[in-house]
């Protein structure tokens, strides 16, 4: 660790790496907070720097479409990736899934929600938040789940709508709506609930929250972009990830 | 150009929020600009610079704190369920809220600019009349400052359908309830339907044209005749 932290730091001394590069980054909002750790451990391991950028992957898909010089997509979505390549804007083949999200309903009453979404048959509440089923596939998880439960006539009356799991997590945690479907990277560390309530849903509820990453034409020849591609895959980057409350 | 069911009870929804608002700002303008244009309190400057707060910070800012302040432990939110109504996001009455809000400093700036170009002659003769202030209120000073009133509600509503940061932070997106033209193209675009979006787009584009064609059609007529009445005045 140590001679590899030496070597890191040799390097960035003198230049010594002359094939270090940069690479421009695309992320979705959701996997803001363990890009950024892994982005960190990227840089020191390997001397190439990774620029981020975070928002909505739709809107990142409308930039890239029109010229935007992104090297990599780290996408909310497994669907965008593969509309980007058989646009041919991206590099075919070499999609894989970074991560997968893990959806749960939380509110910021300590006692609100049970340990298994019993709540959502009760009256202990009148707003309940969840990501636009059309924008995000957070929202569309949290439909099924409803579905599923067959809670629909207590619960779609009551829906408000953010237009990201950003947004949704404002809702919630100003207890606008007193309680939502949320990520559960948004509420834990370390496997732990930060404040408040939650049924962590299990996964067979719900079509997996697959989120893609993909090599897009900016980044064909970019031998940062392709490092970071091979990082993320690594050991570092997955315990980070995991870290942060989603599945592999 | 298709709009859809759920297109057309955006706009509907958005022109419904705009003349709610367009009143409400007239009347809470009027007394503010008034009071303006009028004073030489010491707070004349600190309360013009608050009005026109909404000019310059960014929406989401703007909507968030929003957002804070009619939540259940906001300030706004405590009032409202003191008084029954329960908390205000996500209701059409939120919406309307958040839009007098932003679209404040729209309604005051034309019509402090009305009052003070009115000078305090007219209000004096009228005085001198024997008009009570508030006849010679309604009666003298609305009259004159009619061209600020007009544009003040023009760029009011205008404003107000344009409004998107704000509606998108407090709004929820509900259908029929706070889901605005603005935030419907927002949803059209991010959800890749992007012809849907030219569509709706294309109807806000040729109405904000029209408001500003009107408004400068509106500005060169009403000063023409401003300058043919201080003529016939001097001569």
């Amino acid at each position: 660790m140590t001679l590899r932290l030496m070597l890191a730091f040799a390097s960035a001394l003198f230049g010594v790496a002359a094939q270090a590069g940069e690479v421009t980054v695309a992320v979705a909002a959701n996997f803001t907070a363990p890009m950024q750790k892994i982005a960190l451990a990227f840089e020191q391991d390997t001397g190439h720097k990774a620029q981020l950028a975070f928002g909505a992957t739709g809107k990142f898909y409308a930039q890239i479409k029109n010229g935007a010089p992104f090297a990599v997509l780290l996408a909310a979505d497994d669907e965008t990736p593969a509309r980007l390549e058989k646009e041919g804007l991206a590099v075919a083949g070499a999609r894989f899934t970074y991560a997968t999200g893990r959806l749960a309903l939380w509110s910021k009453s300590p006692n609100l929600v049970d340990e298994k979404g019993e709540v959502l048959r009760s009256n202990s509440f009148n707003k309940i938040a969840i990501a636009d089923p059309k924008l995000a596939p957070y929202g569309m998880a949290a439909m099924e789940v409803i579905y599923k439960l067959g809670v629909q006539a207590n619960v779609v009356p009551k829906l408000v709508q953010g237009e990201s799991i950003g947004q949704t997590y404002q809702f919630v945690s100003t207890e606008n709506a007193q309680l939502g479907f949320v990520a559960l990277s948004q509420i834990s560390i370390g496997g732990r609930i930060t404040q408040g309530s939650a049924w962590i849903v299990p996964q067979n509820m719900h079509a997996p929250l697959k989120q893609d990453a993909v090599l897009l034409n900016a980044g064909k020849d970019n031998a940062a972009a392709q490092a970071l591609l091979k990082y993320l895959q690594g050991d570092t980057a997955k315990a980070i990830i995991t870290r942060y409350g989603y599945a592999l | 150009m298709h709009l859809s069911a759920e297109d057309f009870q955006a706009i509907a929804l958005t022109l419904q929020l705009a003349s709610v608002t367009t009143v409400l700002l007239l009347l809470l303008a009027t007394p503010v600009a008034w009071w303006l244009a009028h004073t030489h309190s010491a707070w004349r400057a600190p309360v013009a610079s608050f009005v026109a707060l909404p000019l310059v910070l960014p929406p989401t800012v703007l909507g968030f704190y929003l957002l804070v302040a009619l939540g259940p432990n906001g300030p706004i939110g405590q009032f409202t369920q003191w008084a029954g109504w329960g908390t205000l996001a996500f209701s059409f009455w939120g919406l309307v809220l958040g839009s007098v809000v932003y679209s404040l400093p729209f309604a005051v700036q034309p019509l402090v600019n009305a009052f003070e170009a009115m000078g305090p002659r007219p209000m004096e003769v009228a005085a001198t009349l024997r008009a009570s202030k508030w006849d010679a209120f309604f009666t003298v000073a609305v009259p004159l400052a009619k061209p600020g009133f007009v544009m003040a509600a023009m760029l009011s509503f205008a404003h107000t359908v344009g409004e998107f940061g704000v509606v998108l932070m407090i709004g929820g997106n509900i259908p029929d309830k706070t889901r605005v033209v603005s935030t419907q193209i927002y949803g059209h675009v991010e959800a890749m339907a992007y012809s849907q979006a030219y569509g709706l787009a294309g109807v806000m584009l040729v109405f904000s044209f029209v408001v500003l064609l009107g408004l400068s059609w509106f500005n060169r007529r009403s000063t023409g005749h401003s300058n043919t009445r201080h003529q016939k005045a001097g001569t």
